[in-house]
């Protein structure tokens, strides 16, 4: 593997993550994070959706005409998100329930459309599938730290399998009921995002305003 | 009539397309940062949603349902299953209408259509759009439902950016963390905000 394709796969996960940094895809991030078994179906959905329409976009990029472009891309996602649906319709039926609405959101979703806008339509196919995969990743990694945090403190199991016994059936652990309350997406994001972001302070937003030092000792 | 404005208070407070469901989230963090554009962005999803969820609840109805297409008279038409195709015709529709709706809104409405401005194209991708469009099909609304869904679920999402707006107008001075200030912290006040609209959820109409 040469630097470049590292450097294309590897930097969404962490440097320029889609989720902490570029604020793409938070919709399906905090709607589908109570259980840890959902939120892999959904990664791995929207990694492969990102992936394919990275890599048929490029394929094309050169022969669709500027000012039809996003009905073009929409076509091309609209179509592998309905292969998504209906394969994960016959194979994993009870996830595909669960996950209702948003895997046909996975459409909307900005990742999907950010990637292809901003890489797809200037790179070569295969950077472009490698970069989908990237970002899928990156995307993933958040997604599956929220679950499991969610899923192990809020019901003390991970992917069903009980680990910490719960009070109800006679353990220890008296599970976090917020957790499992979808608003919890909202607070682990945030503190995510903070810790991020005092570790990396470039990353935190310019402030519109400088606070002027606190001049009443001069005054008095 | 009672259950139609039972329909539509439910969709305005216990099932809020931004604040239970957490649709429409990019542009919800992305465009509150003053009360006026949030304003617009509301207007503007209030009339998209209002017109495109009954649209698509036609075309659901008449074309792609299971034996949907029976209305044409051809034998070998009754059975016809086209719902798989559902994804690709509601985004279309909603790139369309969206498309017709500034078209209309330029010609007509020319103060209305510059206070939008871009906003109405970044429509098409709101995740609220789509969602409300697909829990339509999902809960089975018939035209008149889904009419007064599209309308109740539009004023929701407004109703919530427009507050998230005023909220973060208002904490702009306040002394926040450093690793806070902007994202994160618009973050937090989103969940507080979901609690808070939580309340609602216990009751029944």
């Amino acid at each position: 593997m040469t630097e470049k394709t590292k450097d294309i796969l590897f930097k969404p996960v962490v440097e320029n993550n889609p989720i902490a940094l570029q604020i793409l895809g938070i919709c399906s991030a905090l709607a589908v994070t109570s259980q840890l078994s959902v939120a892999l179906v959904m990664c791995l959905a929207l990694t492969v959706v990102t992936a394919f329409s990275n890599f048929f976009v490029s394929l094309v990029r050169n022969y669709i005409p500027g000012n039809i472009r996003i009905i073009v891309q929409m076509t091309i996602i609209a179509s592998l998100v309905i292969v998504v649906d209906q394969v994960l319709k016959a194979v994993a039926y009870d996830v595909s329930k669960q996950l209702s609405v948003f895997v046909g959101l996975i459409i909307t979703n900005c990742i999907v459309m950010g990637r292809a806008e901003a890489y797809a339509m200037k790179n070569p196919p295969v950077a472009s599938f490698l970069d989908g995969i990237g970002n899928g990743l990156g995307y993933s990694v958040i997604l599956i730290a929220l679950a499991v945090i969610r899923e192990l403190f809020g019901s003390g199991s991970l992917l069903g399998i009980q680990i910490l016994p719960v009070v109800s059936t006679g353990g220890w652990y008296v599970p976090n009921g917020l957790l499992l309350l979808p608003p919890s997406a909202f607070f682990l994001i945030g503190g995510f995002i903070w810790v991020l972001r005092t570790f990396k302070t470039d990353q935190v937003e310019a402030a519109d305003f400088e606070m002027a030092p606190n001049t009443r000792a001069e005054v008095a | 009539m009672a259950e139609y404005l039972s329909l539509f208070i439910r969709s305005v407070f216990i099932e809020n397309m931004a604040l239970s469901f957490f649709l429409g989230m990019c542009t919800l963090l992305a465009i509150s940062k003053k009360i006026e554009a949030a304003i617009g962005l509301g207007i503007a999803v209030v009339a998209v949603l209002a017109i495109t969820v009954p649209v698509n609840n036609l075309l659901y109805t008449f074309l792609l349902a299971e034996g949907a297409l029976s209305w044409t008279g051809i034998e070998s038409m009754k059975d016809v299953d086209l719902s798989f195709l559902g994804l690709l015709t509601y985004i279309g529709v909603i790139a369309a209408i969206v498309q017709i709706l500034e078209m209309v809104l330029d010609r007509y409405m020319p103060a209305l259509y510059n206070t939008l401005g871009v906003f109405l194209p970044l429509i098409t991708v709101n995740c609220a759009i789509m969602g409300a469009s697909l829990f339509m099909v999902e809960r089975d609304y018939d035209f008149v439902e889904s009419t007064v869904y599209g309308l109740g679920a539009g004023i929701g999402w407004a109703l919530a950016i427009v507050a998230l707006a005023g909220i973060r107008e208002k904490l702009k001075y306040s002394d926040m963390p450093h690793g806070l200030r902007g994202l994160g912290g618009t973050f937090m006040i989103v969940g507080l905000m979901s609690l808070g609209f939580m309340s609602f959820g216990g009751m029944n109409l």
